[in-house]
């Protein structure tokens, strides 16, 4: 049994008191109401974020110094933010038709975001080759630098992802070896992924846009 | 009832609410050799690799303080002992400590050692990612020690590693692979311990058994759950500065770089923030001395509860001290940057906070000691290492109330004060936890008993030792002597006395250091031919200690989990036969046992 | 009854070696004597509570020994009595940390009265820089400094030409003169400090940083680097002396300033650059 209370009534149990311990011998075990996969996800997302936004903080920081000079902005930019876009409206496909148990549209979605991701970073690297051949390198100033990194870690946020796809895909194509329910959580979980992915890119895209 | 029969009224399970009906879980089944002991998936096997690996890279730095003690003490005898090899070695030793050592082993060893077994789980609930966070904290430990073999030796930029010097050729190592092995190591740690804190926070969160819940917990779970999480907000500040010190250095970026003439030469660098950097570090930095202490305060407690056969203290006080200075550690960082030229104005909140700080770890104090009052105190190694604990902690402690007050820091930051104060509070403190844990769960890992005498000895020299180092040390930052300093000359401000006493403690140093080689020793021999030891020796409640088999075996319980009926602190309840009631007694087996209500 | 004894002795010990050892601060040299004054209070704070805390607990030890026929007292809390602990703690904190603040804001305001000099690291020795007779420092740039130039002083700032360059371990003050030091480095971070005037902040380069003291008794002092700073960290070594007028005044007419180094170097063209300048 678990009944739902704050974190101030749950820190202020008094746990040798008999009447409290008759209520505790009740309970299962677990805190919070989510599989441990999405927690373990969420954890991951967590930790993702915390180190984004220190990232963003130091940006700030740097960019008020009177060396920042304004890097241009190359079209190609937001088309690939329109990539990110079309996958989680992908996901967002696959998940429904996950629910509905048809799994083959959940195949070919799942290989349409394989084909999305491919062109996301193709993308990005054609962006990156465009700069360097105007003269953009990353040491030439800060603004540039943290363009590149934050590419790059995004790039390397979106191959974990590709790591985690690679798997969904195999219980989606051999589904007799693993149970459907799980095959749906982990779709569910790489959907949330997705979706996380392309917050953080529209955060940091927007933070290099609008500075 | 005699004292053993607890264990057979777990057989009677007549009035037992039955355990829920969980889906057993998949457990992993080693198949050879290599899975059973190499990369195994067993939390306790992955604990003791922790311990090894990090015991192992620890006793390098041990020897690093020796050398470097030599040089302080007898300056002239060593010519082998140049400036750069110094500051190597201090860097070395700093570095290794902290995060190698101490912050490896509480969470690495005692966490994957201990967690399942005391909130009643059969492993961490990701196994397989638990594995690998052993083996990439080990390829961390790797590259760091590859690092004293690149041209050019380690990074000798002390463990704080501010830029500029950082990454200059002033510096040891600084224009070589030395800091650069040492930033990528770091970063590696950080991927590595992630994986590991995802395990400790979620299983802690979601695999207890059935009626632990989050207050019935040991404080030793509570502490290394706190720590785990700072370490989550923490390590990301670590690994941002890791990446852009990196790049820094690699590719001419300037992130942290100033402008600089570096020997006259005009650099390429320009308008970087070196105090951007300290901050970062530090908003790692600090909370990281707590992912250390949170650990040792939480073992502390329990050791100090089972051998005064008393409940802890104050045992919520002791919960909400922990989690209020976790969740305070992270808004004193810039107390560490007092004198760094930062706006002054932060001087005055992050005094304020400091000293706030101060009052929970004040109240964990006195709750240990008020454990005390009225127990039945059996002084047996572990009691004897938590009395030194809180000893040498409350001197560390208040020292760092001297240096917390910005006014007060500014004489005395930089100086001996500083390397007494920290080697009081995180260094010896802490480490005294780790002896008196590893003694008192010794049977547990390997069923006997640490040889006795030598434990005694090996405590007393300890903590003496260690005291005398210390304590004394101080006084030469009163003195005003610099730490990070190669050697003094003759300085008109330090009495020539101050070089006895600096010889005095290298003497002491060097005695505590070899003795350490004794405990080693003793841990060795005693795991093949100690004393066995009873399969509860010290009549503890906790749930590590109530497995079917000692040491536990793989998937931890037997067939059942244990339910639990009470907190683990049920010692010395009125009425009830014996001084202790494990957790998993329901209260029908111990009817005369009556608790007042508070 | 050993381990009881011993705690006690380790204890006193400490308190005997506070008051009995040979090792103190020096004699203070200038207006910070209340940072010392702050530093005692804190010890008879703490130290209070240190032994208190170490007397109470080799008394239990002693007298709460273990004995097979005596139950432990089942006590699991006392609200009362954590709240009167958290209370009296909260106070002592409270009576430490208020004086550090206001000594603190002293330390931070920099008196009307003060007279500004400079002092800048490099990697691994000590340089200063007096106003010269204008009273103002010229000011500087990194990406200035050559070997005729080695302070980088901006040629298009007239303020620069008088200042007065020393590039030697001494340093002399006038004692009672409030000084407020700007501090620069052009490398990487120093920590300009002498013991006996307590006072210390890092150099960063890039930044100019500050404090104030007023010399109060003449001699010699060492001044060390107190921010780790590469290899010869230990060697940055430089001394100040607190003069009397008569001797400060022989001091400062033997220095060069900022125009007599140019021109002894055969580059009056530069001078003529900073004057034209002036002139506009």
């Amino acid at each position: 049994m678990r009944k739902k209370q704050s974190i101030f009534q749950l820190l202020s149990q008094k746990p040798w008191e008999p009447e409290q311990a008759k209520l505790d011998d009740l309970h299962d075990g677990e805190t919070l109401n989510l599989s441990k996969g999405k927690l373990g996800l969420r954890f991951i997302m967590f930790v993702s974020t915390i180190f984004f936004c220190l990232f963003i903080v130091t940006y700030s920081d740097r960019m008020i110094y009177a060396d920042w000079q304004q890097m241009p902005e190359p079209f190609m930019l937001w088309f690939n933010t329109l990539t990110l876009f079309i996958s989680s409206s992908v996901f967002i496909y696959i998940q429904l038709s996950a629910k509905k148990n048809d799994f083959d549209k959940v195949k070919y979605g799942l290989i349409i975001i394989g084909f999305l991701a491919l062109i996301f970073i193709l993308g990005q690297l054609f962006v990156w080759n465009q700069l360097i051949n105007l003269g953009y390198y990353v040491s030439t100033n800060p603004a540039n630098a943290y363009f590149y990194v934050f590419t790059t870690l995004h790039g390397i946020h979106l191959l974990g992802g590709l790591f985690y796809w690679n798997i969904t895909l195999r219980k989606v194509w051999y589904p007799k070896n693993v149970e459907i329910n799980k095959s749906k959580h982990t779709i569910e979980l790489c959907a949330i992924y997705w979706h996380f992915l392309l917050a953080v890119w529209v955060v940091l895209f927007g933070l290099m846009i609008f500075s | 009832m005699a004292a053993d029969s607890y264990e057979d009224i777990a057989v009677d399970k007549g009035d037992v609410i039955p355990a829920l009906e969980v889906p057993p879980q998949e457990l992993y089944h080693a198949k050879s050799f290599w899975t059973k002991w190499i990369f195994c998936q067993d939390a306790k096997v992955i604990g003791i690799q922790y311990s090894i690996t990090a015991i192992a890279i620890g006793l390098v730095a041990l020897v690093l303080s020796w050398l470097m003690r030599l040089q302080l003490g007898f300056p002239e005898l060593f010519p082998f002992l140049g400036a750069a090899e110094y500051y190597q070695f201090v860097t070395m030793h700093g570095m290794i400590m902290v995060i190698y050592l101490l912050t490896a082993l509480f969470l690495g060893g005692f966490g994957n050692y201990l967690i399942p077994l005391m909130v009643g789980a059969r492993d961490m609930v990701f196994p397989y990612v638990n594995m690998v966070s052993f083996w990439v904290y080990f390829l961390a430990v790797l590259v760091l020690v590859a690092s004293f073999f690149v041209p050019g030796g380690p990074t000798g930029a002390g463990w704080t590693l501010y830029p500029p010097q950082a990454i200059t050729s002033g510096t040891p190592g600084g224009d070589g692979l030395g800091i650069i092995l040492m930033l990528i190591s770091l970063s590696i740690f950080v991927v590595g311990f992630t994986m590991g804190g995802l395990n400790y926070v979620i299983t802690i969160l979601q695999a207890r058994t059935r009626g632990m819940t989050l207050m019935r917990m040991p404080l030793t779970v509570w502490g290394i759950f706190t720590a785990t999480v700072l370490a989550l907000f923490a390590f990301p500040a670590l690994i941002v500065s890791c990446i852009m010190m990196t790049l820094d250095n690699l590719l001419g970026t300037s992130f942290f770089m100033p402008a600089i003439v570096e020997f006259g030469e005009q650099t390429e660098y320009s308008g970087g923030s070196p105090i951007l950097f300290q901050h970062l570090f530090w908003f790692f930095g600090h909370p990281e001395v707590y992912i250390v202490a949170l650990p040792a305060f939480g073992i502390v407690s329990d050791l100090i509860s089972v051998h005064a056969r008393k409940n802890i203290f104050g045992y919520r006080m002791m919960v909400w001290a922990i989690v209020i200075i976790g969740g305070l550690s992270f808004v004193v960082w810039a107390h560490h940057m007092y004198v760094a030229g930062m706006n002054p104005w932060f001087g005055y909140f992050f005094a304020t906070t400091t000293l706030i700080i101060a009052v929970p770890t004040a109240i964990k104090v006195y709750n240990w000691v008020i454990t005390l009052w009225r127990g039945n105190i059996k002084l047996t190694i572990p009691m004897l290492f938590a009395l030194g604990f809180i000893v040498t902690f409350v001197n560390g402690g208040i020292t760092g109330l001297f240096l917390g007050n910005v006014i007060v820091d500014v004489p005395l930051s930089d100086t001996y004060f500083v390397v007494a104060h920290f080697h009081m509070v995180m260094g010896i403190a802490p480490v005294l936890v780790v002896f008196g844990a590893i003694y008192h769960w010794f049977p547990l890992i390997t069923g006997r008993l640490l040889h006795e005498g030598m434990g005694r000895f090996h405590f007393w020299v300890t903590f003496l030792g260690s005291y005398a180092i210390y304590f004394p040390m101080h006084y030469l930052g009163f003195v005003g002597v610099p730490r990070r300093y190669f050697e003094m000359y003759d300085s008109e401000f330090m009495a020539v006395s101050t070089n006895y006493l600096n010889q005095f403690i290298t003497v002491v140093a060097l005695i505590v250091g070899f003795t350490q080689i004794l405990f080693l020793y003793n841990i060795i021999t005693s795991s093949k031919f100690g004393k066995k030891a009873d399969k509860n020796p010290w009549k503890a409640c906790s749930l590590e200690w109530r497995t079917p088999e000692v040491p536990p075996t793989h998937g931890n319980f037997g067939k059942e989990l244990p339910v639990v009926h009470r907190w683990a602190y049920d010692y010395s309840v009125p009425g009830a036969t014996d001084d202790f009631i494990p957790q998993d007694i329901p209260a029908s087996q111990v009817p005369n046992a009556e608790v007042e209500k508070t | 009854m050993f381990v009881a004894l011993l705690l006690v002795l380790v204890t006193l010990g400490s308190v005997a070696f506070h008051f009995w050892s040979p090792w103190w601060w020096t004699e203070v040299a200038s207006n910070w004597g209340n940072i010392d004054g702050t530093i005692v209070l804190t010890f008879w704070v703490t130290g209070a509570v240190f032994v208190a805390v170490c007397l109470f607990m080799a008394y239990c030890v002693w007298k709460f020994q273990y004995d097979p026929n005596r139950k432990a007292e089942y006590k699991p809390e006392n609200t009362k009595l954590e709240w009167i602990l958290t209370i009296f703690t909260a106070v002592g904190v409270g009576a430490l940390l208020a004086p550090g603040l206001i000594v603190w804001n002293k330390y931070v305001t920099v008196p009307e009265d003060v007279v500004d000099i400079e002092v800048m690291g490099q990697q691994w020795y000590w340089n200063y820089r007096l106003p010269g007779e204008d009273g103002i420092l010229g000011l500087t740039d990194l990406r200035n400094i050559t070997d005729d130039n080695p302070f980088g002083i901006n040629l298009d700032d007239p303020n620069g030409l008088d200042d007065i360059l020393i590039q030697a371990d001494d340093l002399h003050v006038l004692i009672d003169q409030p000084i407020k030091v700007n501090l620069r480095s052009i490398d990487v971070l120093h920590d300009f400090y002498i013991p006996q005037f307590r006072a210390k902040m890092d150099m960063v380069p890039g930044v100019v940083t500050y404090y104030w003291f007023t010399p109060i008794r003449t001699g010699n002092f060492d001044i060390l680097c107190m921010e780790y700073c590469g290899t010869g960290h230990y060697a940055m070594r430089g001394r100040v002396l607190v003069d009397e007028l008569s001797d400060y005044e022989e001091w400062l007419s033997e220095q060069m300033t900022f125009e007599e180094m140019i021109a002894s170097n055969g580059k009056t063209d530069l001078i003529k650059l900073a004057l034209n300048k002036k002139g506009e």
